[in-house]
Parts: C-alpha cells; structure tokens; sequence
C-alpha cells in the first residue's frame, strides 16, 4: 500500500475500524445466510454481530510487524541454541521424552488450529470475529512451525522425534489428542470456539503451560523455554478471545446459555481428559520437578476456576459438571496413565523408566493419601520383576474409552481401586466410556461416538499394518529398539552417558543462553 | 438430539461386529489387579468355548502376575455386563450370553493383589 504523504494519519481506533469492520459488508448479490451457512445449524442466536468487543484491537499491518519481531528473537535464540550444543545443558536425558511428548501430541493440535481457525475466520458472519479468527490461524500455524524449528534440533540426536506428525495420525496414544481435536473441528464454529477459545485456551491452558514451560526451563531444555516464551503473548491474545467469545454468546440471546453451558459441560471434560498426558509428564517425566499436577490443579484450577465461573454466574454459567469428579481424582491420574505407559513401553515412541527411591519419596510426599496404598506397592512390584529379568510388560491390547480414546485406567470416583466401567447403548450396539463425563458426551451425541477410530478396535479389524505388535508399530514408523522400551538400556541412554562422561573429563564451559524476551 | 449437524446425518458404526472377520470383542478384567492398568480387550470368535478363556487366554496374559500361581478358577466370582455370571467351560460365548464387547470382570478370593495393594 503505497501511502500518500498528504493524506492525514489515522488514529489507532480508526485505524482499526478501517482495517477489519469497514472491509465487512452485507451481501446483496447472495443471501447472507448462503455466503455465511454454517453459523446457525447449532441454535446460537446472534442479535448483533457488532456487540462483538475486540480485546486487542490488532490490525494486520500491526499484527505482522510485532510477530515479525518475536520470530526474529526466537531464531536468533534457537540458532545459538544449536551453536553451542544446548542439548549437553540438559539435567537429563530422559527430559527429552516430556519434548517428545509434546512434539507428537501437542505440536500438530497447533496446526489443527491453525487450520480450523481459518475456516472460521471466513466463516464467522462478524468482521471483526474473522478477522480475530485470522490473526489466530496464522498465530496456531507460527507455532506449529517454531516449535518443529526448535524441536528438530533435538532430533539430530535423540529417537522419537523424527516423524511425529505421521505417528500422530497412527500411533494408539497420539489417538487422545488428535480424536479430541477432530471432534472439535467437525462441530460447528460456535462450537469450536468455545471448546478451544474458552475451555482449552483460557480455563486449561495454565494446566498445559505450567508443566511443559516451567518443566523446560527448570530442566535446562531454553529451546522450549524460549518458544513457550515467544507464544505466551499470543496466547494471552487467545484467551481474551475465548473469555470474549463466551461473553458475546450469553450477551446476545437467552437461549444460547444453555447451548454454551453444555459445551462447557463437554469440553471441560474432553480437556481434562487429555490433560492425564501431562498429569503424568509433570509427576514423572520431569528429572527437576516443577510442582505435582495435584498443586498444579488446586492453583490453576480449583482456585482459578472457581473466581471466574463465580464471574459468569452472573451471565447464568454454572461450574462446568463432573468437576467433582476431576477434584476426586487428582490425587491419582498421573501414576494411572504413567502405569499405562510402564505397561506398553513397547509400543510407546517414548521412554518409560523405574521410579527411583528419591522419586517415589517425593510422590509419597505429594500424594500422602494414595501413593503409598497403591502406587509405590505396584511399582516395588514392577521392580523386583525386572531385577529378576522378567520386566512386566502388559502384552495384551486394553479396552479403551469410546469418547477420550484413552486405556479404560481410570478408577471410580470414590475408589481408586476399582476400574470405572460405564455404559452406554444405542441402535443395538454398546458403547464402554471410562467416565460419567465421557458417558455423558456419548449419550448427548452417540451418532458422533459411533464413528470414534479406536486404535485397539481398528488393529483387530486389520487396518493397522498386521496383526503383529511388530507390524503395527513398524506402520506407525517408530524405530524399535530405538523409540521404544526403558530408557535404561537404550540407545539414548548409552548416549547420554558418554557425552556426559566426555563433559566431566574436559570440563567444557558452555555459555548461558540469553532468554528471548 | 443424536448429533448437531448441519443436515440429517448419520455416522458410520466403526465396530460393528461384521468389520471384525468373525470375532466379536469382548473385554476381561482381573479385578484387584491394577497392575494391568486396564481391562484387556480380545476379538473372539463367538463359538469359541469359555474353557478356552479359563485355560488359554488367561494364563497367558496374566500368568505373569506374582499372584496368578495361587488363583483358582473354580472359585473365582464373575460378571458379565454387571450380572453375576456363572460361566460354564464347556458352553460358547454365544450359548453363554457373551455379546460383541461384553466386559467380563472376574474377582478371584484371597488374593488383593501384591501385598494387598490392589496392584
């Protein structure tokens, strides 16, 4: 845009104004309900698309030259990163399986959203939403692609990362997070952007944030550090937007409450679901713990949560259901789904190792009520097992749930030793859930449920390469003997342990990393 | 309402019993057990006789277990779907109700897991 000496600046409101709600208009070749078709098939009812409030008022020539900045101090970092072999800071090798984690599971929601949020972003009837909707698919997609940036650099050296986004559409675990972004895209806009604008982005995302973030940092990964840095900003945008999004729909008609209440109702549990991945990652994986996911959840979530749906009550929001539910289990989820991955070591793309004594005093420490009682016996078990050469491997496929896809390892709310089985029918066939949240979405949208792949169920239905472990891992491209099994015994292992045998002969110095921001 | 959409709209059933090539899925759960950190799931042919379960299927995933020596089927307590189920060696799963992804649950006495600990 070529700009006219003459002609007189325009204030940033203005400026605004121009950029996004002035390029909107009301069609008159096609009606608007055919330009704009899907934002009514779910009931929500908008009155006035211009008592949409936006929170940051970011135009794109703005937006373009802050993220211009941001990619500039984040390159600079990683490439310095990689120059001075930032990998030998690490506390530990087995950090780097939290990275991996994150790489297949999370990295590829990010381009998912990125793709989502550009079907909305055209498909919202409000300029000034898409054009909030835009901003954020070219936010979702820079972060896909910084974290592979940073992330790639970790693949010159350790396994599981090399073909992440293949294993995310294949591998039996990486099922937990991508069903869960599929359902939220093949629901309706309104929807979408309540599930991750709201549920994820603003009421969750601390859950998510904490752990890795802080993991990285105490833990000597500034590569991830500086990425969680660089995307915080953004982030902060997104959930503005999801507080707003939610507002805007209670604001315009009465009847959308309900419609929003149950989504809430969903998503909250959909989200807490997946988060069990981190759960986990912050209790075990982590060689320099941060906090336990138990703190980490009275903090971001019962005492955080609690002031804001205190806040929305007034818009007629009510806490989301079954978050008693999720109260009762934190004393517990992370040591269930760690249990899983002991058990499947060999078909995970990550290493799982045995809790060592300082470790399991810590957890006895965090969870007083139930470590002791039933965790530390299971993996005193585990241990003289593989002392007396015979590891435990559970060598049979497990149930799964029909809505969060995860092994049926969650115990009843008020028992947890005793396995949650809950049951639904429909049309003749019956459908197991691991919850009365999951059941509860099931039961409200079974013709959804009905199509859920479940990696275990497709395997015996011979989709998935063979009908051998090995085939099947082989289909999911995972390196075996490199990306599976313990950690002690792998070929990491004997890496690591030579590069830090190396270090302490030389006493190499390695200059400190400046952070990004 | 079935699913919100946009048109009437019907889903594929996934794990209909026929895309299973003559199995149907049924789920065992070793209660007290937890060490197995979840039921197991098994596609089996509908004909197949439940002795097959009590002296196959059994042993082998979960013989492992530092319990399983001192299990004793004949006394173990059963359900299937939550009813108490009384299964026969000799009858199929079919004779014996076991539908397409019936979860079978079994408790066997005295034994509380790895020092009691449910594990």
């Amino acid at each position: 845009m070529a700009a006219n000496g003459k002609a007189k600046r325009l204030g940033m409101k203005q400026r605004y104004q121009m950029l996004t709600r002035h390029l909107d208009w009301e069609t008159s070749y096609q009606p608007m309900d055919k330009v704009f078709p899907y934002d009514k098939f779910e009931g929500i009812k908008i009155k006035d698309w211009d008592g949409w409030e936006d929170p940051f008022r970011l135009t794109m020539d703005t937006y373009w030259k802050f993220q211009a900045e941001k990619e500039r101090k984040l390159y600079a970092v990683i490439d310095s990163f990689a120059q001075n072999n930032g990998q030998l800071g690490l506390t530990d090798a087995r950090y780097m399986n939290a990275a991996k984690l994150f790489l297949q599971g999370v990295t590829p929601l990010e381009y998912a959203a990125h793709r989502h949020f550009a079907h909305i972003g055209r498909h919202l009837r409000g300029g000034g939403a898409r054009v909030a909707a835009q901003m954020q698919s070219i936010d979702e997609l820079r972060h896909a692609q910084t974290q592979v940036h940073t992330l790639s650099h970790y693949n010159r050296y350790f396994d599981g990362f090399h073909d992440f986004h293949h294993m995310h559409d294949r591998v039996w675990y990486l099922s937990v997070p991508k069903s869960f972004f599929d359902d939220a895209v093949t629901a309706g806009p309104f929807e979408f952007i309540t599930s991750i604008s709201f549920s994820f982005e603003y009421v969750l995302t601390n859950l998510l944030f904490v752990p890795f973030m802080s993991g990285a940092a105490y833990n000597g990964d500034l590569a991830t550090v500086t990425f969680g840095f660089s995307a915080q900003s953004d982030e902060s945008r997104h959930m503005t937007l999801g507080l707003e999004v939610v507002k805007f729909l209670l604001e315009q008609h009465e009847d959308n409450v309900p419609i929003v209440q149950g989504w809430l109702d969903k998503w909250f549990w959909r989200g807490y679901r997946l988060l069990g991945l981190v759960a986990m990652l912050q209790d075990y994986m982590l060689p320099k713990k941060v906090m336990s996911w138990k703190e980490a959840w009275e903090v971001y979530y019962e005492e955080q949560g609690s002031a804001l749906f205190e806040d929305l009550s007034r818009y007629g929001l009510r806490p989301p259901l079954h978050q008693e539910d999720a109260i009762k289990e934190k004393d517990r989820i992370s040591h269930e789904v760690w249990g899983t991955f002991y058990n499947y070591t060999h078909a995970a793309a990550f290493h799982t190792w045995d809790v060592d004594d300082e470790h399991l005093d810590w957890l006895s420490e965090k969870y007083p009520d139930t470590f002791d009682k039933y965790y530390r016996p299971r993996y005193m078990m585990w241990r003289e097992m593989a002392e007396q050469g015979k590891r435990f491997y559970n060598n049979a496929l497990p149930q799964l749930c029909n809505v969060c896809q995860i092994p049926m390892v969650f115990t009843e709310p008020d028992d947890p030793g005793v396995i949650c089985f809950r049951r639904s029918e429909y049309n003749g066939d019956t459908y197991h859930t691991c919850s009365a949240g999951c059941k509860h979405i099931f039961d409200n949208e079974p013709e959804k449920y009905v199509q859920s792949w479940l990696p275990v169920h497709q395997i015996y239905q011979g989709n998935c390469g063979g009908a051998s472990v090995e085939d099947v891992l082989k289909w999911y491209h995972m390196n075996l003997g490199a990306d599976n099994m313990d950690y002690h015994g792998s070929p990491e292992e004997k890496m690591w342990s030579e590069w830090m045998a190396g270090r302490h002969a030389e006493q190499v110095e390695y200059p400190p990393v400046k952070a990004a921001e | 309402m079935p699913v919100v959409a946009i048109k009437d709209y019907k889903g594929e059933v996934k794990d209909k019993v026929e895309n299973f090539h003559g199995n149907q899925l049924v789920y065992l759960h070793w209660e007290d057990h937890l060490s197995f950190c979840a039921p197991l799931a098994f596609p089996l042919p509908p004909e197949m006789p439940f002795g097959a379960i009590l002296g196959e299927i059994l042993p082998t995933y979960y013989g492992m277990h530092p319990d399983w020596e001192n299990v004793d089927l004949a006394e173990a307590r059963w359900t299937l779907d939550d009813e108490d189920f009384q299964p026969d060696p000799e009858k199929s799963l079919k004779d014996l109700g076991v539908g397409h992804k019936s979860v079978l649950r079994f408790w066997t006495p005295g034994l509380k897991g790895y020092r009691g600990s449910q594990s």
